[in-house]
């Protein structure tokens, strides 16, 4: 069954900013951005879709994001043709969840080969007795690297999570991790590449916190 | 055992709300309200508390249920800042698909599922297991534990436990467990229910029906180990105040955010 996306005539930001500039929202039919484009809202960040390789001058930072299965995600992505544009953006970057998984190398799920942006690889969590797949609910994030997309969040605040894959920690990419049944990347950074596995929308002032650092980058 | 060590999930607390033709039902006496009536208000003052998570209970009976649930959702989704369920009257999956799109970060399906288990499978394949909270209304007839619809007036032929091994089988990415001999009493939460329970499934368990003080809340991690723990009247008339109840929690080295 195809998920009904809302049209994006519904999805108007309230910013009275709507020059140049802002945050440009990768669509590509991967998930609902309702509760996204509502944080951005709520902290007055102007945004816009991102439909066509020409929309991407338009903004000056992207959002990837993403939620479901990330090898129908990736066939999703190809099948919009922005590929090797995204591959090749120089202006500040975040995925989210899904969207962030897609950015590095390969997935166990859907075994698919994604961007490559990250040679990391996003992996099942091992079914446990111990530990309840998927991950669900809110967890620490403890800043391995400094970082202004982590500025004024405390190491080892909650953030909301909801996966069942993860990206393998990494001394190079890691720029903050969680432990759940092993240490994973929380998130990932490469230039002007960020990742983040938790939902900064759903995840209380922390997580709007993080938006408006990635505004800022 | 509890999730000690650095990083553990921290354990959920989780309000609950009843709504109806998109007004919270029930008395709220939050002294700082302007409209005690008004979902997203409350909803908001909760988020601000620390509350983890939210569940809508939709008891509209019209109609025009669907639209309005959506509209509340939506609301909903624009103001607060912490995931949310939505529960009732969820019968079919182009409902789903609306609240979905609404904002929804899950639903909580009950009698429908127990009419139509089929439903689970659907929903789980369409919108993935994380969105599918089944919730479980039980109560004991002749020492067994046997699920019930309509709030515990209707008994089924579904034994509990069996039942929830059956929902997570078809996809159900998290059970609600209401215990009804429990559920009004203040007494506590149904622990040994909520750990035979929670020792028997893979998914997140949210414990409902008992909270009477913080210290049920301590017994139910505690004993329990289940991931949430949901509560109505004791957090609308400022009982429980969520910020004294993380306190408690983490005094007893349970794992919350605080």
């Amino acid at each position: 069954m195809e998920i009904n996306e809302r049209p994006d005539s519904e999805i108007v930001s309230s910013s009275p900013f709507r020059e140049p500039g802002g945050i440009g929202i990768v669509r590509y039919g991967a998930g609902n951005i309702f509760s996204l484009t509502s944080a951005l809202d709520r902290l007055g960040l102007s945004y816009g879709m991102i439909h066509t390789k020409a929309d991407f001058d338009q903004y000056d930072r992207y959002i990837i994001p993403g939620v479901g299965h990330a090898g129908t995600a990736m066939n999703k992505l190809q099948q919009t043709g922005l590929v090797p544009a995204i591959k090749a953006l120089q202006k500040p970057t975040l995925g989210i969840c899904v969207g962030m998984q897609l950015m590095t190398a390969y997935s166990e799920e859907g075994d698919a080969d994604l961007l490559n942006i990250f040679p990391n690889k996003t992996l099942k969590f091992k079914d446990s007795d111990t530990y309840k797949v998927p991950h669900t609910g809110w967890n620490q994030v403890f800043q391995e690297t400094e970082n202004p997309l982590f500025a004024d969040i405390p190491t080892g605040a909650h953030f909301y999570y909801v996966h069942s894959y993860y990206i393998e920690y990494n001394d190079l990419y890691t720029l903050a991790s969680t432990d759940y049944s092993l240490k994973y990347s929380a998130s990932i950074w490469h230039n002007n590449f960020y990742g983040v596995q938790f939902h900064p929308e759903k995840s209380g002032v922390y997580g709007e916190t993080l938006l408006k650092n990635f505004s800022n980058l | 055992m509890n999730f000690l060590a650095r990083g553990g999930l921290a354990k959920r607390i989780v309000p609950c709300l009843d709504v109806k033709d998109g007004r919270t039902v029930k008395g709220v006496n939050f002294v700082d309200l302007r409209d005690a009536g008004d979902p997203v208000e409350l909803a908001w003052n909760y988020s601000q508390q620390g509350a983890d998570e939210l569940v809508f209970l939709d008891i509209t009976a019209t109609h025009e249920r669907r639209k309005t649930m959506v509209e509340l959702v939506k609301s909903v989704a624009r103001q607060i800042n912490i995931p949310f369920t939505i529960g009732g009257g969820i019968n079919e999956i182009a409902d789903a698909d609306a609240l979905l799109n609404a904002g929804a970060d899950k639903i909580s399906i009950n009698s429908a599922a127990v009419r139509n288990p089929a439903l689970i499978d659907e929903l789980a394949k369409a919108f993935g297991v994380q969105f599918v909270i089944v919730a479980v209304d039980t109560r004991q007839v002749n020492n067994t534990n046997i699920v019930h619809l309509n709030g515990g007036r209707i008994a089924t032929d579904k034994e509990t436990l069996s039942w929830i091994k059956e929902a997570e089988s078809r996809g159900a990415g998290e059970i609600l467990l209401t215990s009804m001999d429990h559920d009004g009493t203040k007494a506590g939460f149904d622990n040994r229910l909520l750990k035979t329970v929670n020792d028997a499934v893979h998914i997140p368990v949210i414990a409902s029906g008992g909270a009477g003080n913080r210290q049920h809340f301590v017994d139910v991690f505690e004993q329990t180990n289940v991931d949430a723990a949901l509560a109505a009247s004791v957090f609308h008339y400022g009982e429980i105040l969520i910020p004294d109840l993380k306190r408690t929690l983490k005094e007893n080295h349970i794992e919350v955010r605080i």
